[in-house]
């Protein structure tokens, strides 16, 4: 029982230094949290969500913000939105890409294929920096694992447009958020009211796109998420039975001598 | 050693071992005679082991699919994390198995600071673990750097600008360093070079940490010297690697959980976003296992000063062996320096704590307060204490808990269920 006491010392240890982390990140408005379906130990993506989030992504955000570490391949990967190959097809025909040089040695331009990364909506950093008044909208890539808080922050930021409190002076083109850094952003509120419109026939509220895109963003950002916890799950029953196993080992072994383990 | 002279048993066996004696070398290492009362304080060594060897095959493994360069990196660490086969797995075995090394080898220095294993004979081994663990935390700083994300890169900013603080020469070393006028692609390429090469050095290390401690024998938690072999020592096989493999299986479940489950628990979020030199981060906060390190050189308002704090707490822990006057090893029977010895982990954690807070206000005054303990603890107390503290009687052996020379034999029943509290 002792070792018990002695690894329950131990994780003390851990968690105390973990809060002393996630307290450096804190001060600010406490977040939104959202019961996702990814959370648990045996988290999936809600599949349906996902491809939601897809079409949030695509219609409001890819304007502005890319995705530069995905390809079209990617969208009917297994743990992920799980398009079918030939949806996945036809949504990277959508995009044009440049390619070559060609025999000529010309470039040219070509629709994308599923192995093409996603087209970014702006040649570079400073293209994007100019286009959005000074602020670069960040690649989306791995934003969720980028911000203290991940998926909750996401969301609440959606969630966190409102009217500044009085004697907040804003700027042109400076939003109110009660989530944001310092409750500043430089983007509008993205999301209105079926400003998209769902194929499956669910409503589009703000609140159901923000969760959509939201979950399609920690997919982004953890296309292996899925993997990684039916993964997990094997590899702590494998350990524990080893540990039972070597534990008796261990006392059989110990008996012939009287020294206790 | 064992004190029989060991022969082969086949003509081949006896051929090879005449040349090279490889079989007499796993004989001495199978039979080795192992105290005992070892408790599960000491399966840490053979954990450590472990996490130096999972360290090098996985961050062999990543080394054939990352980029050493600045324009490169992240974007390759993202190429491991999506398309690489299990690359996410080995990145993240490798990234929170930094963490777990450290873990242990805490674990591993405080039970050698508890049951006095630093003591003589055994000095050569702890500055040996001293060299080991100073060279873990520069190549855990220099993988910190390799993502090259914002707290890789102002990471390396705030660490290799401390050098600029030695008088005269400081800037030309930071410049030296940096292979450039501020941390750029050449400090990221010797940084990949260095952290790929200082692994095999800690090896190299951990060999002769072994072989030192192969000679005057493990310590125990009672610290008393004891005969070898005798009634007191079990075989090392298959008494302690039973007792190793079930303790490392635990380590284990605790290293999976975090893999699996919490990946990125241990990191800072904004390593995931790629390095600006343009824009610097709210807080640079260094990762948590070289935060009390970091409280020591940030309580200090000088900045060389703050430097040579942060070096002489670790050189304090090398020169320890001496610092420390007392004979008798085990805190078991040291019961003043028992309370002190918490202190210095409360002390310890409580810097580890304030490092990661920013340095102002409350947060410095605390963090001066426990830098000048930390001091206090090896400078002042342990040597006044070796020489003062009353130590309670030790027993003779393991297996005969009785006192030795003293007369009083209340106290040597009192002291002989000392076994349980191990």
């Amino acid at each position: 029982m002792k070792i018990f006491l002695k690894f329950t010392f131990l994780f003390v240890i851990i968690s105390s230094l973990i809060l002393s982390r996630a307290n450096a990140a804190g001060e600010q408005q406490e977040l939104l949290k959202v019961d996702w379906s990814f959370k648990s130990f045996f988290g999936k993506f809600d599949r349906a969500s996902l491809q939601r989030g897809y079409q949030v992504y695509t219609e409001v955000c890819a304007s502005c913000h890319s995705l530069k570490h995905l390809s079209y391949r990617n969208l009917a990967e297994k743990g992920g939105p799980e398009f079918t190959e030939l949806e996945a097809k036809a949504i990277a025909s959508n995009f044009e890409v440049t390619d070559g040089p060609n025999s000529d040695g010309e470039m040219f331009e070509r629709p994308a294929k599923l192995s093409d990364k996603f087209v970014m909506p702006y040649a570079n950093v400073q293209e994007a920096i100019a286009a959005n008044g000074g602020a670069y909208p960040p690649d989306m890539s791995v934003l969720v694992k980028a911000r203290g808080g991940g998926a909750n922050y996401i969301y609440s930021v959606l969630m966190g447009y409102d009217e500044p409190p009085a004697g907040m002076e804003l700027d042109d083109g400076v939003y109110y958020n009660k989530y944001m850094y310092g409750n500043k952003i430089k983007m509008a509120s993205p999301l209105d009211d079926d400003i998209v419109e769902y194929s499956d026939g669910t409503k589009a509220t703000v609140d159901q796109m923000a969760k959509d895109v939201t979950t399609f963003l920690q997919w982004t950002a953890e296309p292996h998420l899925e993997a990684r916890h039916k993964l997990g799950f094997r590899v702590i029953i494998y350990l524990s039975v080893l540990t039972i196993l070597v534990y008796f080992s261990m006392k059989k072994i110990w008996s012939r001598i009287e020294t206790k383990v | 050693m064992s004190d029989h002279e060991y022969t082969p048993k086949s003509k081949v066996g006896k051929w090879f071992n005449d040349r090279l004696p490889l079989l007499t070398l796993a004989n001495h290492l199978t039979d080795y005679p192992t105290p005992k009362n070892l408790n599960y304080w000491w399966t840490f060594g053979g954990i450590l082991t472990f996490c130096l060897i999972t360290q090098i095959i996985t961050g062999i493994v990543l080394g054939m699919h990352y980029v050493a360069h600045a324009d490169l990196a992240f974007q390759s660490v993202e190429h491991i994390m999506r398309d690489v086969n299990y690359g996410w797995l080995i990145r993240y075995v490798h990234a929170n198995g930094a963490s777990m090394f450290f873990l242990a080898v805490y674990i591993h220095i405080f039970r050698s600071l508890y049951y006095g294993s630093y003591k003589s004979p055994r000095e050569v081994i702890w500055i040996i673990g001293m060299l080991i663990y100073f060279l873990m935390m520069a190549t855990a700083f220099m993988g910190y750097v390799l993502p090259w994300g914002q707290m890789s890169f102002w990471g390396a900013t705030v660490i290799t600008n401390l050098f600029s603080a030695i008088p005269l020469v400081g800037e030309s070393i930071t410049n030296w360093l940096w292979g450039g006028y501020s941390v750029d692609n050449p400090t990221l390429t010797r940084f990949f070079s260095l952290h790929y090469l200082f692994p095999f050095l800690i090896l190299g290390l951990v060999v002769l940490h072994i072989w030192a401690l192969h000679v005057p024998g493990n310590n125990n938690p009672i610290g008393i010297d004891i005969k070898k072999p005798s009634k007191d020592t079990v075989p090392f096989h298959p008494y302690i690697v039973i007792k190793d493999a079930f303790a490392l299986l635990i380590f284990l479940l605790i290293f999976a959980f975090f893999v699996f489950f919490s990946p990125n628990i241990l990191g800072h979020a904004d390593n995931y976003i790629e390095a600006n030199p343009l824009v610097t981060p709210a807080h640079i906060v260094p990762e948590w296992y070289l935060l009390p390190f970091y409280a020591i050189l940030r309580s200090v308002p000088d900045k060389l000063l703050g430097v040579i704090a942060m070096f002489a707490a670790i050189f304090v822990l090398v020169i320890l062996p001496w610092l420390d006057t007392s004979k008798v090893r085990s805190t078991v029977f040291r019961p003043i320096y028992k309370q002190f010895y918490w202190f210095l982990v409360a002390d310890v954690l409580i810097l580890g704590y304030v490092g990661a807070m920013p340095a102002e206000g409350l947060y410095l005054l605390i963090a001066r307060v426990a830098t000048a303990y930390y001091f206090a603890h090896f400078l002042i107390i342990l040597p006044f204490l070796g020489m003062k503290e009353k130590t309670t009687p030790l027993p003779l052996s393991i297996t005969e808990p009785v006192l030795g020379g003293s007369t009083d034999m209340a106290m040597a029943r009192n002291n002989s269920d000392f076994k349980d509290k191990l």
